[in-house]
Formats: C-alpha cells, structure tokens, sequence
C-alpha cells in the first residue's frame, strides 16, 4: 500500500498522522489566541472578526461556509489526532506488561509524559469551552452573535475563569513536547540547528498559554468590559 | 595420522589462482543439497555462513551467545591490515606476506601466508561494499595507519572499533540469508561433540543453554570458527566465554592439534586489582610512543610514584634496548615486565604492574597534544582504574591476548579429519610463532569469505558422502557422552567452585607456561595440571540442574577442557627446544635477552594427536621450508 | 564495602518472579559491577544456592551482551558506560541496589536478569543490510566517501544492540537501535539502493516483534552507552514518509 493511507499501517506513520493533524490543531490554537487578542480593542474590532470569520471567503463562500469547511477538518483533525492517540496508548501499554519495580524517567523532559492525561483535559476543556462561549449553554447570559459581550460576561465569573487558566498549564505542556516531538516525528532534523527545536517549542507554548490566560485575568482585573453591563439579573430557578 | 598439507604446486603468486581453477566446483542446481554446520559467527564462522548460504549451500550456524553480533571478534580495537598501497608508501602483496613470515618469526606455512596478503585487498572491498564506515580522509577517500611497528601505513580502522564495525558488517550479511531462510542460526547453543561417520565429519552435539536439551545436527561437512583458547590462563583479554571447547572435542575425535604453545601477551594491558579480577582490557599498543616505562630501583618500595625521585626510578626497557627503548616488541617488553614484578618491584596496590608515565610528553608536547592523541584511552583508564593518567602514571601489565596455534588444517583449511575445516583464530592459522598486530581479523575474513566457501565446495564436489540422519548410532553415542558428562559435573557437589580452580589453573600456565618458559617449570606444570584436573572431578561444585540456563555448569564444561587441554599446552611448550615469537624458552636467549630459534631441528609445525586423558601425545610434524623469504633473526638493536 | 541487594530472581521463562535480598560483603571498590555480582554468586554457591544469572561476555563495553536496571537506571548511573564497566567506587558502603531486568514484552526473561534480546537480530535480518554478496564489491575507492557522512554514520554504528534503550523507553519503543542502524546504512551511498525498502520492513517488524512507539521521550539516548542521539530517529520517521506516502520513492 502507498499514499497516506499506507501511514496508518505502521506505528511510525500513525506518529506521522498524529503530527499532522496535531500541527493543524495547533495552528488553529495559535490563530484563535492571536484573533482572541483584538478583544483589547474593544467591540466593534471584536465582533467585526468574529462576523468576520463567519464571511470569511466572501462572496465565493456564502455567509458561515468557509468556516464550516474549518470546522469540519479541526473535526476530522481532533478525530484522527484521538484516534492515533488511543492506539498508539493501547500499543505501548501492551509493550510493557510487567511494569518496574523501580524506574527512572530519564525522558528529556517531564512533559512528555503528560500528552494523552493533557490531550484528554484539553478535549475536556474545548467541550466545555463550545458550550460556554459557542453554544451558550453554560453561559449566565449569552447574547447570540454578541461574541464581545459573552466574551466579557463569561469571563466575569471566577470559577470559570480560573478553570480557563487551570486549562492552559496542560495545553501549554501539550503543546511544549507536541511542537518538539512532531519536529522528531516529522523527521525536522539538521544536526546544526537541533538544538533549537526544543527552545522554540517552549517559546510558542509560553505565548499561546501567556495569550490565553491574559483574557480572563484582563476581564478579571476590570482591565477590559466596563462597556458591558453587569450581568442583568440573571434568573436561576 | 598423516599430515598433507596439500599446497599446491607452482610460484607463490600463482598457487591460489591455479588451485582455484583445479578445485571442482558443484553445479549452482545442486548446491542447497548439500548441508554445512558452521560453528561459531565471528568474523571467519559468519563470514563463511554468509557466503555459502549466498552460494546456495544449506547452512546452519551456532554460537554461544545470545545473537552471532556478540562474538569475540567485536572487542578487536587496533585496525585491519590491507596491502592496498592507497599511501603509496610502497606497500605491496609480497611486503605484506614478507612482514607476516618474518614476524611470525618463520614458523608459518609460506604459501597460506601469500594468499592471505593476496586475499587482504578484496577484504576491504567487501567491508566497503557492506557499508563498514572505515576512517575516511576529508577527500573522501580511506584513512590508513601504521600499526605495531610496521614501516607502511596498511592498517584500515574504524575509529578504536574496527573489530566491532566488521564483525557487524558480517553479521547483517548473516542476518539476511537468516532472513531469507538460507541459514539457520542457532543461538545460545554450545557445541560439545563432534560426530565422525565413517572417518568423515559429519555433524555436531549441542546443548540449548537456555532449555538444557541435548540436540544432534547432521550435515555433509563441518566447520569449525571458534575462536582461542587463551581464556586458559583464567585471566586473559579475552571475552568470558571465549573457550577451546569445541576445538578440543574435534581434537580428541581425532584432529590433530597444531602448535599449542605459540600464545601472544600483549605488553600493555590494565593489571590484576585484586583476587576479584575476571579479566583483563587491553590497551592500545600506541601508548607506548609517548609512554615511558619504569619500576623503582629498590623492592618493595611502596611510594607514591609522585615521591619517587629521578635516580631512584628504573626506565629499565630505555636501560635494556637504548636504540628501541619503550617501544621495544611486544614479546619482550612483556617479559621485562614480568621480571621487573618477579623481582618484587612491581607497582600498584598488588605490586603487580609497571608505570607508564606520560609526566615527560605532558612536559614536552602539553597536555592538549596528549589528550588530542590518547584522551579516549586515558578516559577508560581513568574510568576502570580510577586515577588520572594526566597526574599519576598509568599502570599496565601484560595479559594473554591471541593464540597462534590451533587445529592444524592444510591448504584448504580441512583438518586432519576429512570434511572437518577451521578457520579463524581456531585454527594453527599464518601467523606462524607470532601474530601482526591488525593481521587476525585479517585472516579470520579471508577464511571466512574467500576460502572456506570454496574449498568445501571442492570437498563437497568430490563427493563419496553418503546421506545419513541423526538417528545414526554416532550422534546417539555422542549423545549420551554429552549427557553423562553434564550428569557428572552436577553430581559431583564438591566444595571448590568452578571459577575458583580455573583461577589456579590459570596461575600455573601464568607462571610455568606464559611470557617465559623452562624445562623445569613446564615439568612442574605438568605434575601440577593432571593433579588439579583429579581435584576438579572430584571436588568441583556446580549448582542448579542441566535443565535450564545454568551458567556454572557452562564454564565447567569449558574448564574441564582446558584442564585437560593446558597440559598439552607445557607438553608442546616442553618439546619445543627453541625460542621462537611468543614461545620463549629461557635456555634459548641471546645475551640481550633475544628468543634464539633452532631452525635446524625446529623448523616445523608441531602437531599432537590424541591418545586419550592423561597420556602422552603423539607429535607429528609438518616440515616448514622458506623458498621466499630467507630464514633470518630479528634484531632489536 | 558492603552493600544490600535486591535482585529480581526468577527460574525460568514462564516461572514466577519476585525479588531476593543478599548481602554483598568484602567487595572491592577497584572491581567492576559484574565482578561484585561475581563475589556474591560465589558466596551463594558456597551457601549452596543457585547464583544469580546474567549476561556478560567481553566485559569492556563493546559486545552488548550485559546489562540490567541498577535503581532504575539501565546499565546504572554512569553515562556513556554499561554496566560490566561500571566500578564500585561510585558506590558507598551500605548502599542499597535494586537490580531489575529488562523489562519489554519483546524482551521475555529467561532466567533472573538474562532476557532473550533475539527481536533486534530479526529486525535486522528484515532489511538492516546492504545487499553485497561476497566477490561483488567493487575496489574500496571506486565511490568516495564525504568524511562527514562516514563520521555521522559510523556515530550510528557504535550500536552495540544492548537493549538499554527499549528497556528505558517508557513506551519500550526500539526505535533508538533501528534508527541506527537505518541511519548508519541511509548516510553512506552504498546504503541508498535499498534505504526505502529497508526503513519500511524494520519499521514493520519492529512492530510486529510488539515493541511499543516512539513518542520522543529521549530516555533511550540518555540511557543508551554510545550516547546515540535521537536525531536518527528524526531521520527514520523522514525516511519512511518518504517512503510510504511517494510512489517510487528513489525517483526524485
Ligand atoms: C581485546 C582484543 C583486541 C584485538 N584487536 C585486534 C586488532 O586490532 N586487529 C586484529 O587483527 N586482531 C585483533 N584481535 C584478535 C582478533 O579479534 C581475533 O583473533 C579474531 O576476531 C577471532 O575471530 P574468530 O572468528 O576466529 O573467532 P571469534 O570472533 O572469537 O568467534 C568465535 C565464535 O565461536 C563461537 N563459539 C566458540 N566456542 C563455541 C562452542 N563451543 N559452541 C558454539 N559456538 C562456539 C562463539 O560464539 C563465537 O561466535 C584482538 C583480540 C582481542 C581479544
Ligand atoms: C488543541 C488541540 C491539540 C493540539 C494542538 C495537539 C497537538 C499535538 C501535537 C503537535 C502532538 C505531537 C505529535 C507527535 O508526536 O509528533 C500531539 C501528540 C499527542 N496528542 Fe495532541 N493535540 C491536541 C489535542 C489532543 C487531544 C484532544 C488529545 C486527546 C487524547 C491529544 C493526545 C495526544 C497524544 C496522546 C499525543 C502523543 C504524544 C506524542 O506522540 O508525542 N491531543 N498533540
Ligand atoms: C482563554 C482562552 C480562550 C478564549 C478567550 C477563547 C474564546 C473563544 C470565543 C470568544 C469563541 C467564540 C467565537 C465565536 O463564536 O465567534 C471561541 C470559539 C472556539 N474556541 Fe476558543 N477561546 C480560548 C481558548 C481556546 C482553546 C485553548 C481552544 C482549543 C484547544 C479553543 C477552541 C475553540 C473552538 C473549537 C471554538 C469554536 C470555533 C467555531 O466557532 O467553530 N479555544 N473561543
Ligand atoms: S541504541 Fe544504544 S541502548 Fe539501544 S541497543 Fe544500541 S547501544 Fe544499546
Ligand atoms: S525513549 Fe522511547 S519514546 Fe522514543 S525517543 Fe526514545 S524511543
Ligand atoms: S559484557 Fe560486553 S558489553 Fe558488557
């Protein structure tokens, strides 16, 4: 067999397809943060990308379309990504079936041995994430195609904003050894420039967590969102 | 037993070419109906596997470790010699077979000699081939070195492994006929019988060392690549389970024995620390460009060596030789050492050692320049002995390292038993009385690749081998010996351990039988081995059953043959009235200490045949004529 | 010195295991790991026990036949050094050992610390060569070498198929040792002919030998005693890409 069907055959290629469609996740990551940040500048930038995307391709692409067919491959990505994940876990699991007694992790760092715990916190947090601010369903009051003011209104909350920052220290070490490792595994390798694989992975984590965390801390801090009112009385029965 | 040594007729340049045009061939159709068991994947057995499964023969192979990458011929260090010329310093074929008749100080078959040298250049081309990443110049092309005191730069290395990277080359050259279902290997299997059908060889016993069972092999012809037997002396540079076993067994079957006696000691390995010492690790002999060698003037003085002032220091090799100083050769700059320890004024924690010391070159060239040339081996040094060769002088003694003699085979590499051909270290091989640095894995490929494949295909051709199976009454008695002997060893649950007595029969080949020999010692050694050979059946203890790996019960079996093998050591070394490379008989010196040949009456490979334990052998010899190269003496002066 | 051992005893293949506490006494600080191990067999045997099995041949770090976990560690604590060249001194009295087997379901223990390492020889025999029959060579200096390539790949070479770095692979992977040997054998022209169709069968019967992935732990190089860097293991992931996703992979 051959093309990239053939890369699910062997343990090497389903590490391939892990590494390519974790480096689609992780652009989409790296770009959500980046568009995340024109929440400093207020409302109308805000919303203005967050419509934006949504006619993004236009007029080729009908309102939403474009953005479907984003959807659909982070889908199709987070699918095979867990897929390969899970096997890949079954695989070496099976290879070590009389565990040490005592054993050294000599791995080169800690974080590698967080990325199937991390990855399932992190598909745990997006879930979550969707139905706060996408969905709305666990949001005190989501005002539909107001990204801006349930940006502000979700963020607002403490319990969910430490869960947004509690979520970002296993998605930064994912990140971390998941940019190193698919420079490994995606065979990124000149012996005269290695030693700067591991330093940018950590650099593009740390700014994506950093990103991500100053929005609930900015919302938090009142730094951002007096121009949203304060929650109307929301009803809880 | 009659010795042919079937060289074949001609000039010297000629002989391999007009013999492999005489030797019959086996038609390609009817090659994988013919069976050969090789044992042993070194250099020579792999190389020999490799090659006849690739000619079609249906191979089977054996070694006692637990996959063929890990036999002896990985730990060689120093480099492979090869008559390329590719310096152009005017190396040639006839300069290569020169050096190595006269090094081995002409007690070597000339012609075996000549088709070695002739043979070395293909050597290279083939390692290349495989994908041996020899040291290469920045133009791309080959680095050389001269080594051990050779005026050309022929030796071909790979970095301090050259061993290991050509042995693997031969080993993934196996692994795919393996892979390819042309040979069957047969790991953790120790051979332990030979079997003889009808005056021929025709297959092994061996033992599964991992489920104990005792299984028979048959095949139309045998090979043996076992490697040497210097593990004899207990302590030796060999890996542990180095052994004469399987030689052995073939010997008592009936082939005779060539030249037990011819041992080399290599000058420069690290000393015994104490009674816990297992073995021995080598030192590059190069260490001694820059190395200066001395002992203190008085016994027993137990200095730092730090505190021992200039005068009272012994640079006793400088003192010997003033022209060679400390790079004096290998076999006497042993044998001073010896003395110097024998005459208590050895160094180090067991007074067992001499000093090479670097104070000088460190002083003269700087550190860097030393470090530059030497850093890995002072790392190990520093490593295994656990001082600074930087600040505190190194300390070295010498250790036995290779072993020219061995099962004696003609031409053809066949032993006096038909159908029954050695190779490699194991057998009495072209090294004469003294091995060239860098010339063993020389021969142990040119065996195994170039001549082995063929002359068995001569044999084969020739036909006359009728088929049989294991159920042939041969193997079920060789069976049964094996059986009752492992019996014996595990029932015997005496009081000395195995390691214990093959210490002291190490001890006494070291003192009777090792750098320097007389008549009066090998006397003793011989009164003294068949005594530790009774206590050993007697007292020996081996725990555990033959069931399982059971490595105790291993090293018993080898011991039981070096014990009987070690006699026949001082025997060889007693009869052997000369002085000649390795075999160093006091009463045959010059003044300044040079061995002194006796080519009149020892110009001759001795070769024993078996007449059962505890008696005499008989001696046969095989007359050696130089037509080439002119009998002459070194000299070191 | 004298040190306390915990060593992982077990009879056979299929026996039960489980661990045994001896007192090595007397040991010298000049001798290696497997010269002490010596020392306390000697005594068990006079003791009337069975001594403790492992491997070891050459004892100077170059045949692959030894090694076990000390504390966790393969081959112990010491870089770049297995553990029959490992000496007591970096030991204190009274210290406490444990010493444990490789531990893969590709590597089932034979007996006590020996286990049976016959996987890596059939990954080899599945494509870890280059196809030269004996007589085909032609002369050494027909194709030159770049220095550079010769030194990189010989670095892979040094492999001397120990099994440490499957042992300290959380994943057991064996991918350190088989990037090696494709790494060694992919730097060197000789070695281009077959390099994609040898990546493919190695990969494949790493897997079916039930080694576990490579998720770029870098335990195997930290433990490995030819420090072999990870990097060849970058270049075999490349390797088989290539030669997976392109059609005729040789053509470019
Ligand atoms: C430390 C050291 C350094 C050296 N350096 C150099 C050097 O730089 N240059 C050089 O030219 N030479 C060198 N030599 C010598 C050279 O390495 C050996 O002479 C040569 O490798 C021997 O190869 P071989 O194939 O004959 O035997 P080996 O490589 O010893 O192979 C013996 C084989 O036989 C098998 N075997 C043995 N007994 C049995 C049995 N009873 N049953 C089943 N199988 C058995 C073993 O398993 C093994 O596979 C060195 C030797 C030593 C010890
Ligand atoms: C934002 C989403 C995610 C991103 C950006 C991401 C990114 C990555 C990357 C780049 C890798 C490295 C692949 C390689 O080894 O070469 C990786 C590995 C991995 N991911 Fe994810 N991932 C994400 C989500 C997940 C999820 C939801 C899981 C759920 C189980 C997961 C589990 C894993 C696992 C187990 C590995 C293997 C570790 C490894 O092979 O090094 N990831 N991820
Ligand atoms: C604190 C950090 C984050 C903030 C403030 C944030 C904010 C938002 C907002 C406001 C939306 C709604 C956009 C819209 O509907 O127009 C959104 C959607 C989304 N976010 Fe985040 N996000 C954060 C982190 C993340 C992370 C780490 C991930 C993934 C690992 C993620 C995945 C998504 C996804 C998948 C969507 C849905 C996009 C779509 O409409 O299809 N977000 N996020
Ligand atoms: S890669 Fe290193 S650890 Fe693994 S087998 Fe080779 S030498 Fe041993
Ligand atoms: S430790 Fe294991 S995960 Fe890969 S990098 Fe080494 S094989
Ligand atoms: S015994 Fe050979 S490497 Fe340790």
């Amino acid at each position: 067999m051959r093309g990239v069907a053939a890369l699910g055959e062997s343990s090497v290629g389903k590490k391939i397809l892990m590494a390519t469609t974790g480096l689609i996740l992780y652009g989409f990551v790296v770009g959500h943060m980046v568009g995340n940040l024109k929440v400093f500048l207020g409302p109308e930038v805000f919303n203005h990308y967050a419509e934006g995307l949504r006619v993004f391709g236009d007029p080729f692409f009908a309102r939403g379309q474009l953005l479907w067919v984003v959807r659909v491959v982070l889908l199709f990505a987070v699918l095979v990504h867990i897929g390969a994940a899970v096997k890949l876990w079954l695989r070496s699991r099976a290879a070590r079936r009389h565990p040490y007694k005592k054993f050294d992790n000599l791995a080169f760092s800690q974080a590698s041995r967080t990325m199937v715990w991390g990855g399932i916190t992190i598909l745990a947090f997006v879930i979550f994430h969707l139905m706060h601010l996408t969905w709305g369903n666990v949001h005190p009051d989501f005002v539909h195609g107001d990204a801006y003011h349930n940006f502000i209104a979700g963020f607002r909350s403490w319990p969910v904003s430490l869960a947004y920052i509690a979520a970002m220290i296993p998605l930064g070490l994912h990140l971390y050894h998941g940019l190193w490792s698919a420079f490994q595994t995606m065979g990124v390798n000149d012996p005269n420039n290695n030693q700067w694989r591991r330093p940018l992975a950590m650099a593009i984590a740390l700014v994506v967590v950093i990103g991500n965390i100053s929005f609930p801390i900015a919302v938090l801090s009142g730094a951002i969102g007096d121009d949203v009112p304060a929650a109307t009385a929301v009803v809880v029965e | 037993m009659e010795l042919n040594a079937r060289i074949p007729a001609g000039p010297i340049q000629d002989k391999w070419t007009k013999h492999r045009f005489d030797m019959k061939l086996v038609n390609p159709a009817n090659k994988r109906k013919y069976s050969v068991i090789v044992v042993g994947s070194g250099l020579a057995g792999g190389a020999a596997a490799a090659t006849m499964a690739e000619l079609g023969y249906e191979v089977s192979c054996f070694c006692y470790q637990d996959s063929p990458r890990r036999a002896h011929s990985i730990a060689a260090q120093g480099g492979i010699n090869a008559a390329k010329n590719y310096q152009g310093d005017g190396d040639s074929i006839y300069r290569l077979f020169y050096d190595t008749v006269k090094g081995g100080d002409f007690r070597a078959r000339e012609a075996n000699v000549y088709r070695l040298a002739e043979l070395s250049l293909a050597i290279i081309d083939q390692a290349v081939a495989q994908g041996v990443p020899f040291a290469r110049e920045y133009g791309g092309y080959l680095a050389n070195r001269s080594f051990g005191g050779a005026q050309v730069s022929r030796t071909f290395y790979a970095r301090g492994q050259t061993g290991q990277q050509l042995l693997l080359g031969c080993y993934q050259a196996l692994e795919r006929q393996i892979g390819a279902g042309r040979v069957k290997m047969h790991n953790r299997h120790e051979m332990l019988e030979l079997v003889v059908v009808d005056g021929r060889a025709r297959g092994i016993v061996t033992r599964d060392l991992i489920s104990g069972r005792i299984e028979s092999h048959v095949a139309d012809a045998v090979v043996l690549c076992t490697g040497g037997y210097a593990n004899v002396f207990y302590l030796s540079t060999n890996a542990k389970g180095c052994n004469v076993t399987a030689a052995w067994r073939a010997h008592k079957k009936g082939a005779g024995f060539a030249n037990p006696c011819y041992t080399q000691i290599h000058p420069t390995s690290l000393p015994p620390a104490g009674d816990h010492q297992s073995k021995l690790t080598l030192m590059s002999e190069s260490l001694r460009n820059d190395g200066r060698v001395w002992v203190p003037k008085q016994q027993g003085d137990t200095r730092p060596p730090g505190q021992i002032p200039e005068d009272e220091r012994d640079y006793y090799l400088e003192r010997y030789y003033p022209s060679f100083g400390n790079l004096a050769p290998r076999d006497i700059a042993s044998r001073r050492a010896k003395e110097m320890v024998d005459e208590g004024r050895g160094v180090g924690p067991s007074g067992i050692g001499v000093y090479l010391d670097f104070r000088d070159a460190i002083q003269r060239l700087g550190k860097e320049v030393i470090a530059e040339r030497y850093g890995n081996l002072f790392d190990m040094y520093a490593n295994i002995a656990g001082e600074n060769p930087y600040e505190v002088p190194m300390r070295i003694y010498p250790a036995p390292h290779y072993t020219m003699g061995g099962l004696w085979v003609d031409y053809n590499l066949m032993s006096t038993i038909p159908g029954l051909h050695v190779g490699g270290e194991a057998n009495f091989s072209d090294h004469g009385a003294n091995r060239l640095g860098a010339s063993a894995l020389m021969q142990g490929l040119a065996d195994g690749y170039f001549i082995l494949p063929l002359t068995l295909g001569d044999y084969l051709a020739r036909g006359g081998i009728d088929k049989i199976d294991t159920d042939h009454a041969a193997f079920r008695a060789a069976e049964e010996a094996v059986a009752e002997r492992t019996k014996k060893f595990l029932s015997i649950n005496g009081k000395r351990t195995v390691t214990d007595i093959h210490r002291e029969l190490g001890a006494i080949l070291w003192e009777y039988c090792g750098m320097a020999r007389n008549a009066a010692g090998l006397k003793t050694a011989l009164e003294k081995i068949p005594a530790l050979r009774e206590e050993f059946w007697e007292n020996v203890r081996v725990p555990g059953d033959g069931q399982n790996l059971n490595q105790q019960l291993e090293h018993a079996g080898r011991l039981a043959d070096f014990l009987e093998f070690g006699e026949l050591m001082c025997h060889d070394a007693l009869d052997r009235d000369e002085s000649a490379g390795g075999h160093f008989r006091e009463e045959h010196q010059t003044e300044d200490g040079e061995a002194l040949r006796n080519d009149q009456d020892f110009a001759h490979a001795s070769v024993w045949e078996f007449k059962g334990v505890g008696q005499a052998p008989v001696k046969h010899k095989e007359e050696l004529t130089f037509e080439n190269v002119p009998l002459a003496t070194r000299s070191y002066k | 010195m004298n040190l306390t051992l915990h060593v992982w005893r077990q009879a056979g293949p299929d026996a039960e295991g489980r661990f045994e506490t001896y007192q090595a006494e007397g040991i010298s600080e000049h001798s290696s790991f497997l010269e002490m191990l010596d020392v306390v067999n000697e005594r068990i045997i006079a003791d009337g026990g069975e001594p403790i099995a492992f491997d070891h041949d050459c004892r100077e770090g170059i045949c692959g036949m030894c090694g076990f976990l000390v504390n966790g560690e393969p081959h112990g604590p010491l870089p770049a050094t297995t553990v029959c060249q490992l000496h007591m001194r970096h030991y204190q009295d009274g210290d406490e050992l444990w010493l444990e087997p490789w531990r893969a379901t590709a590597f089932p223990v034979i007996r006590d610390l020996a286990v049976n390492r016959s996987a890596f020889d059939r990954i080899i025999a599945s494509g870890g060569y280059i196809s030269a029959a004996t007589g085909s060579a032609p002369d050494a200096h027909a194709v030159p070498v770049p220095k550079e390539n010769a030194e990189y790949a010989m670095s892979a070479a040094e492999c001397i198929g120990c099994g440490a770095c499957v042992a300290a692979c959380p994943n057991a992977s064996a991918m350190l040792f088989t990037a090696a040997k494709v790494g060694h054998l992919g730097l060197l022209p000789q070695g281009q002919p077959e390099r994609y169709t040898r990546v493919v069968d190695m990969v494949a019967t790493m897997d079916e030998e039930h080694f576990g992935h490579c998720t770029n732990h870098g335990a195997c190089q930290v433990a490995c005693p030819k420090e072999i860097s990870v990097d060849y293991i970058a270049r075999l992931n490349k390797d088989l890409r290539t030669a997976k996703i392109r059609k005729s992979p040789n053509i470019r």
